[in-house]
């Protein structure tokens, strides 16, 4: 294999049941040339962060409406610390007012997409902020 | 040994003594077909072959993931792990995938006793992925018991699971499948076990007792084993069971797996050494035929190639003159480890 796709877990902690928007960036990134997991609605932390590990994604794209941003994306990171996923970039997409963004950023995610952000900047920012693993 | 051989092996032991990193790393290399997969795969093949390894196929929709989640909760009751490899389909323009199996399955997505690994065909016609052998292969050194392939959504001619599954078990969906279609040649041929999903769906029963008539009474009854010679001389059409489950509920799914380990064990009584023999086949086959490419077009054979191809193209000269013109280049290349 000349090039990998790089592999991205699209995941929907907490409870909404809204998952249009995830669906439509999973689908956009397929057309980017992306490997997209989609696990579907209301994952748990530990869900996602398993899920991540068993399919040793490049990045965790966490798509979150319901608010509990600050409570959930923090222990998704946290989780795939402990499992030794330090590596795998972690973003975030959704609702998140900007003041949270400081906090989420110490927490581990490198970057929050608010509502506008094309899929080309998403696609753009995977590619230049995946570290590829040698071998 | 070199110094990414060490790291091979490092991550092989690893694998094997349960470390789920590591075994999620090495089916990467598995599915990038690294220098450190070939190197992990041959280590652990010699403790491999005692995982049951089921192949899961059928038509977009018919219920394959569904049905995989429930052969996991059945199979967890009794204790036993279970791996899953389960392949969607790579994007021919892109490249993409959408891998989107795990959908049904994330139930178990915390249960320490079963891995799921979705998998892109990447350009791999035949309802597998070209590295999906080699990934169950490790997810058996790893020691899951029940090792199950769910292939893309399939037609009528992808069989090529059943050159990897000890066990093929083929979905159908009810009334999508008549009289006629049940004795065409293909994937119903190749199947173990045939499953009418969505048993609660009008139909079901309907379309189960078509099938059991064209596919079972239709064939002629095999030799009892030992009666010498039958295996060689004609190959017979498998006599496969005719389940009806309803995956969403759970229905008829204990009935599937004792039909899964009722094959395994004939399996086992030497009852399927034909078949294990073809499955080797296709494996290593399958390895040549990759090494011959790469020898004919990465190797200073490179150019040769390409002029011959264009030649071809071109009309110059015939593709079977071309064959012999490519492997006699060959015949004169050095040998690779």
């Amino acid at each position: 294999m000349s090039e990998r796709p790089i592999k991205v877990l699209i995941a929907k902690p907490g409870l909404d049941g809204h998952d249009r928007g995830a669906k439509v960036l999973a689908r956009g990134l397929r057309d980017e040339g992306f490997e997209v997991v989609y696990t579907g609605l209301r994952q748990t932390p530990e869900m996602i962060a398993t899920t991540a590990l068993q399919e040793d994604v490049d990045v965790v794209g966490l798509s979150i409406l319901s608010g509990a941003h600050m409570t959930l994306l923090p222990r998704v990171t946290r989780l795939l610390r402990e499992r030794g996923l330090d590596d795998v970039l972690v973003t975030a997409g959704g609702i998140i007012p900007d003041d949270d963004i400081p906090a989420l950023r110490e927490a581990g995610v490198a970057a929050v997409f608010g509502p506008g952000t094309t899929i080309a900047e998403v696609a753009a920012y995977f590619r230049t902020h995946v570290r590829q693993p040698e071998g | 040994m070199s110094e990414a051989g060490v790291r091979a092996a490092e991550l092989a032991d690893a694998a094997v003594a349960g470390d789920r990193r590591a075994l999620a790393r090495l089916l990467t290399a598995v599915e990038n077909r690294t220098a450190t997969a070939e190197v992990a795969l041959r280590r652990l093949y010699p403790g491999t072959g005692r995982a049951h390894l089921v192949g899961i196929t059928g038509a977009p929709g018919a219920g394959k993931s569904t049905l995989v989640a429930a052969l996991i909760a059945e199979a967890r009751l009794a204790g036993r792990a279970v791996a899953v490899v389960a392949v969607d389909p790579s994007s021919p323009i892109t490249g993409g995938a959408l891998l989107g199996d795990r959908v049904r399955m994330q139930a178990y997505a915390s249960d320490d006793g079963v891995f799921i690994r979705s998998m892109a065909s990447r350009g791999h016609a035949g309802g597998l992925a070209a590295t999906s052998t080699a990934a169950a292969t490790v997810l058996d050194a790893a020691g899951f018991d029940l090792v199950l392939l769910e292939t893309v959504g399939t037609g009528q001619s992808e069989v090529e699971v059943a050159r990897t599954a000890a066990t093929t078990v083929v979905l159908e969906a009810p009334d999508m499948c008549d009289e006629v279609q049940a004795i065409k040649a293909g994937l119903l041929e190749v199947a173990d076990i045939v499953v009418v999903n969505k048993g609660d769906r009008p139909g079901a029963q309907r379309t189960a007792a078509q099938l059991r008539a064209m596919l079972t009474a239709s064939a002629s009854p095999r030799p009892a084993p030992g009666a010498g010679g039958e295996a060689a001389d004609h190959p017979r059409p498998k006599r496969p069971d005719v389940l009806v489950t309803t995956a969403s509920t759970g229905e008829g799914v204990p009935a599937l797996l004792a039909a899964l380990d009722r094959h395994r064990a004939a399996g086992r009584d030497g009852l399927a050494d034909a078949a294990r023999l073809a499955r080797a086949e296709a494996q290593v086959w399958e390895i040549v035929a990759e090494r011959l490419r790469d020898r004919l077009h990465r190797t200073a054979a490179g150019p040769t190639t390409e002029s011959t191809l264009r030649a071809v193209a071109d009309h110059r000269l015939d593709p079977y003159a071309a064959a012999a013109l490519l492997l006699a280049s060959l015949a004169g290349g050095p040998p690779r480890a």
